[in-house]
């Protein structure tokens, strides 16, 4: 592709961002966003950017959204431009979800199971009616109510299905992942670099097809055996140490969705899993992936793949926003040459057509 | 040659350096900071590498129990120092606090003296284990009021 340079245009362009940056900050009259307002009072934006931007770092995600105007895609474009210039140090052992500290843990598949429904702070049975209190600055509400909190067990739906013999066992090797920030992407993709994808991928993009397949785009009958979320440890084994340590605690969101598996003439019939797994509080994001996980895993479980979000390479390659956007809007840069020989073929087609 | 200082066991100290570490990385600078204005003053340092930031990619398993997948990585700031003993130590922080991660370096060193030990737990690391189980417990505590009760209805007759 020929793109045409722009010259001439610096002074435009510096007159630009100068207004874009007058715009960002709006009537000086009212006071500044600081970075631990946004981070405070706009978790979930924060969250979502750090999911999508594939970076944990609830500053940078909140000067991303300061920084893009609200505007969560651009916010993530910049968390992932800030990522490329920092050296790895290694990867984690992965994360022992099911020692989380359980902020919010419900099942819809087991009404009474060990651990119980914990609701957590949730968006579920408010009544969607907008809060003109808040329009007055409700000013601080008082504290949530305490309970005397029992160690729970909080076992996985899962395991208690796994038990039973009902639930697909996961595969439990230790091999070594492919990463999509080093190696391009190739199909067909194994699951560990398809949830990499998934859960990096755009929200509202998953979340859709993730519908598409409860709609009959796919053969889905989902149950969300359990969501949990909560603060997960991190540990990290320095080589210099010999051992693991532990490097903070990350608020990370999952889903485990049941899904029906008629069996094949080697398996009996049984439970299979979808798996969602997001950074934050990412409910729908988490829900959405394990419907799309559960999908693209039509072909191992030998069933059709027939339905959009079963075809891993329409999904995988369409997942990511930042891709999209870059492709979707690059078609804003000068095409002048181009579209130059578009018009002389358009012309010269008519010129043929009318027989001159 | 020097004689070995009188260590506690590896796997004992390893397991206390574990906790300090962990204990460290989940606390600020300025809390670090509060803790050891009341400590004995820390013994002087030599920066061996960073403070410095950089990244550690977060895995996942599949299926929650299954094989591992990346998750995304998180800004991670890392610095080892030594003493003047030659002692070093070594800190792994999440986020970008350059001073928090040199800070615990530096007590990850100082805490490997058995003479000094005693007081800086006393007055660095006990204090931030207990305001971390305040914290955790108060925040279980707003969990469990919001775990639902379910009760069945005696016999209908």
């Amino acid at each position: 592709m020929a793109y045409v340079a722009v010259k001439g245009g610096e002074r435009a362009i510096e007159a630009a961002h100068a207004w874009l940056a007058e715009e960002r900050r709006g009537d000086p009259a009212l006071p500044e966003l600081s970075l631990d307002q946004i981070e405070a009072q706009l978790g979930l934006a924060v969250d979502r950017v750090m999911a999508e931007g594939a970076c944990h770092d609830r500053g940078l995600a909140a000067l991303a959204i300061k920084q893009a105007r609200g505007d969560l895609i651009e916010a993530a474009f910049l968390l992932r431009a800030y990522r490329t210039t920092l050296p790895r140090f290694g990867a984690s052992l992965p994360l022992e979800t099911d020692a989380m500290r359980i902020r919010r843990r419900i099942s819809a598949t087991y009404k009474e199971l060990p651990g119980g429904q914990v609701l957590g702070p949730t968006f579920d049975y408010t009544h969607r009616l907008l809060d003109f209190a808040l329009a007055a600055e409700g000013g601080t509400p008082p504290p949530a109510p305490e309970a005397e909190a029992a160690p729970a067990v909080m076992p996985r739906v899962t395991g208690l299905l796994a038990q039973e013999g009902l639930m697909a066992p996961e595969a439990s090797s230790e091999a070594e992942p492919c990463d999509l920030t080093r190696e391009p992407l190739a199909f067909p993709a194994e699951r560990p670099l398809r949830l990499q994808a998934l859960a990096r991928g755009d929200e509202g993009f998953l979340l859709s097809l993730g519908y598409s397949t409860q709609r009959g785009y796919g053969n889905a009958h989902p149950f969300v055996g359990e969501i949990r979320m909560g603060a997960v440890m991190v540990e990290f084994e320095p080589p210099e140490l010999g051992f693991a340590i532990e490097l903070g605690e990350i608020t990370v969101t999952e889903c485990q969705m049941v899904n029906q598996f008629a069996g094949t003439k080697t398996e009996p019939p049984q439970f299979t899993r979808g798996y969602g797994l997001v950074f934050g509080h990412g409910e729908r994001k988490a829900m959405a992936m394990a419907l799309v996980d559960r999908a693209l895993r039509a072909p191992e479980l030998g069933e059709p793949v027939e339905a959009p979000a079963q075809d891993q390479e329409f999904v995988l390659y369409h997942c990511d926003n930042v891709e999209a956007t870059g492709f979707v809007e690059h078609l804003k840069l000068p095409h002048y040459v181009d579209f130059q020989s578009e018009l002389e073929k358009i012309r010269l087609l008519r010129r043929e057509a009318s027989g001159e | 040659m020097v004689p070995e200082p009188a260590l506690p066991d590896p796997p004992l100290l390893q397991a206390m350096r574990r906790r300090w570490m962990g204990l460290l990385a989940r606390a600020d600078a300025a809390t670090i900071a509060a803790r050891l204005a009341e400590a004995p003053a820390l013994p002087p340092h030599i920066r061996l590498r960073g403070p410095e930031t950089g990244l550690v990619m977060t895995r996942g398993r599949q299926g929650g129990d299954g094989a591992p997948f990346n998750l995304g990585e998180m800004t991670v700031t890392r610095c080892s120092v030594r003493l003047e003993d030659g002692t070093v130590g070594h800190a792994y922080v999440a986020g970008r606090d350059a001073r928090q991660a040199e800070l615990a370096a530096v007590l990850d060193a100082a805490l490997q003296d058995p003479d000094r030990r005693p007081a800086l737990l006393a007055a660095v690391i006990e204090p931030l284990a207990a305001a971390e189980a305040a914290r955790t417990a108060r925040e279980a505590a707003k969990a469990a009021a919001t775990r639902v009760e379910f009760f069945t209805m005696a016999t209908m007759r």
